[in-house]
């Protein structure tokens, strides 16, 4: 599996998914200028990191969501392609509007850098499907922006068509707002667009993959990508 | 021209940043309620045709400047 992973100004998390996609999964890892107009050929997955792009300007994410590589991206993800973003690769996600809605800063206003427990609502998505629904899985967040907010009626849309893949929980999975850490509507975690190929999440499973971090549970969602490539190169073989 | 953009959060989204300033103020006494925080954006726009610069502002507005999701903006063309 061949990865890419955008560096932007400010991008400090770069080193972690690089480390979790080429140390701990062995893929074919590379990082990515954002000023480059292309990604690597053959590129399988584009892993977008957590930082704080251009200093957080403007909006977090909406400077960063202009940048050359971006529109790469986007052909990227329009052709099928798979692409994660993680904390601040999700709020560019979402200035780019690969995905819908915006993070708001957290209700509380403060910076949250703690592990969270999240419950994983679907099990039929490349990135879950190593996983079970409802199943609870404990990964760090790092944010001071990570307030999910959308229009009610695309919010009604988004549910409807089970495109929550990650919601805040208790570790026994239950859900609500003393569960939430920084408001976000519904609880919700991380989402997919409604081809189900770009994933935005803000808490940071690269960095829940070796014991020596804390916990492993974020290779859930690197175990359901091996998995989606090895069903892809099946199908490719057949 | 000069104009002047005005970005602020669209009613109904939470302002946590205005909630804090207020008790601030809410400190020194001051009853105020409904504090709210937004953005100034000031800018020469090459035009003399105030129409024109209000035009420009709105698609710098559309494209960048404002994330409709949570944000208004209001235009000045001064």
């Amino acid at each position: 599996m061949r990865v890419a992973v955008p560096v932007f100004p400010g991008s400090n998390c770069d080193h972690d998914a690089l480390y979790a996609c080429e140390k701990v999964m062995g893929w074919d890892t590379s990082a990515v200028w954002h000023q480059e107009t292309r990604l690597p050929a053959n590129t399988d997955l584009v892993f977008i990191p957590g930082g704080f792009t251009y200093g957080d300007y403007l909006r977090c994410g909406a400077i960063a969501a202009l940048s050359p590589i971006m529109a790469d991206i986007k052909r990227h993800a329009e052709n099928g392609g798979l692409v994660i973003g993680v904390c601040n690769g999700f709020q560019i996600l979402c200035e780019a509007k690969v995905l819908p809605g915006a993070l708001l800063r957290n209700e509380s206003l403060r910076f949250i850098d703690r592990k969270v427990h999240l419950r994983v609502e679907q099990s039929l998505s490349p990135f879950t499907n190593a996983m079970k629904a409802g199943q609870v899985m404990e990964v760090p967040i790092a944010h001071a922006e990570g307030n999910y907010i959308l229009d009610a009626s695309e919010l009604l849309d988004l549910e409807a068509r089970g495109g929550v893949l990650f919601r805040y929980s208790s570790p026994a999975g239950d859900i609500g707002e003393a569960q939430t850490p920084n408001g976000a509507m519904n609880g919700i975690a991380g989402i997919v667009n409604v081809r189900g190929n770009v994933l935005g999440m803000m808490p940071h499973p690269e960095r829940a993959v070796e014991p020596e971090m804390g916990g492993i549970d974020g290779l859930g969602i690197f175990n359901s990508l091996t998995q989606t490539f090895a069903k892809v190169l099946g199908a490719v073989s057949d | 021209m000069k104009v002047r953009v005005l970005v602020s959060l669209k009613t109904g989204i939470l302002d946590p940043q205005g909630k804090a300033v207020e008790q601030g103020l809410h400190g020194f006494d001051f009853k105020v309620d409904h504090v709210r925080i937004g953005r100034l954006i000031e800018m020469d726009v090459p035009t003399h045709n105030p129409d024109e610069a209000r035009a420009q502002a709105q698609a710098m507005c559309d494209k960048l400047l404002v994330n409709p999701v949570m944000e208004k903006a209001t235009i000045e063309v001064l």
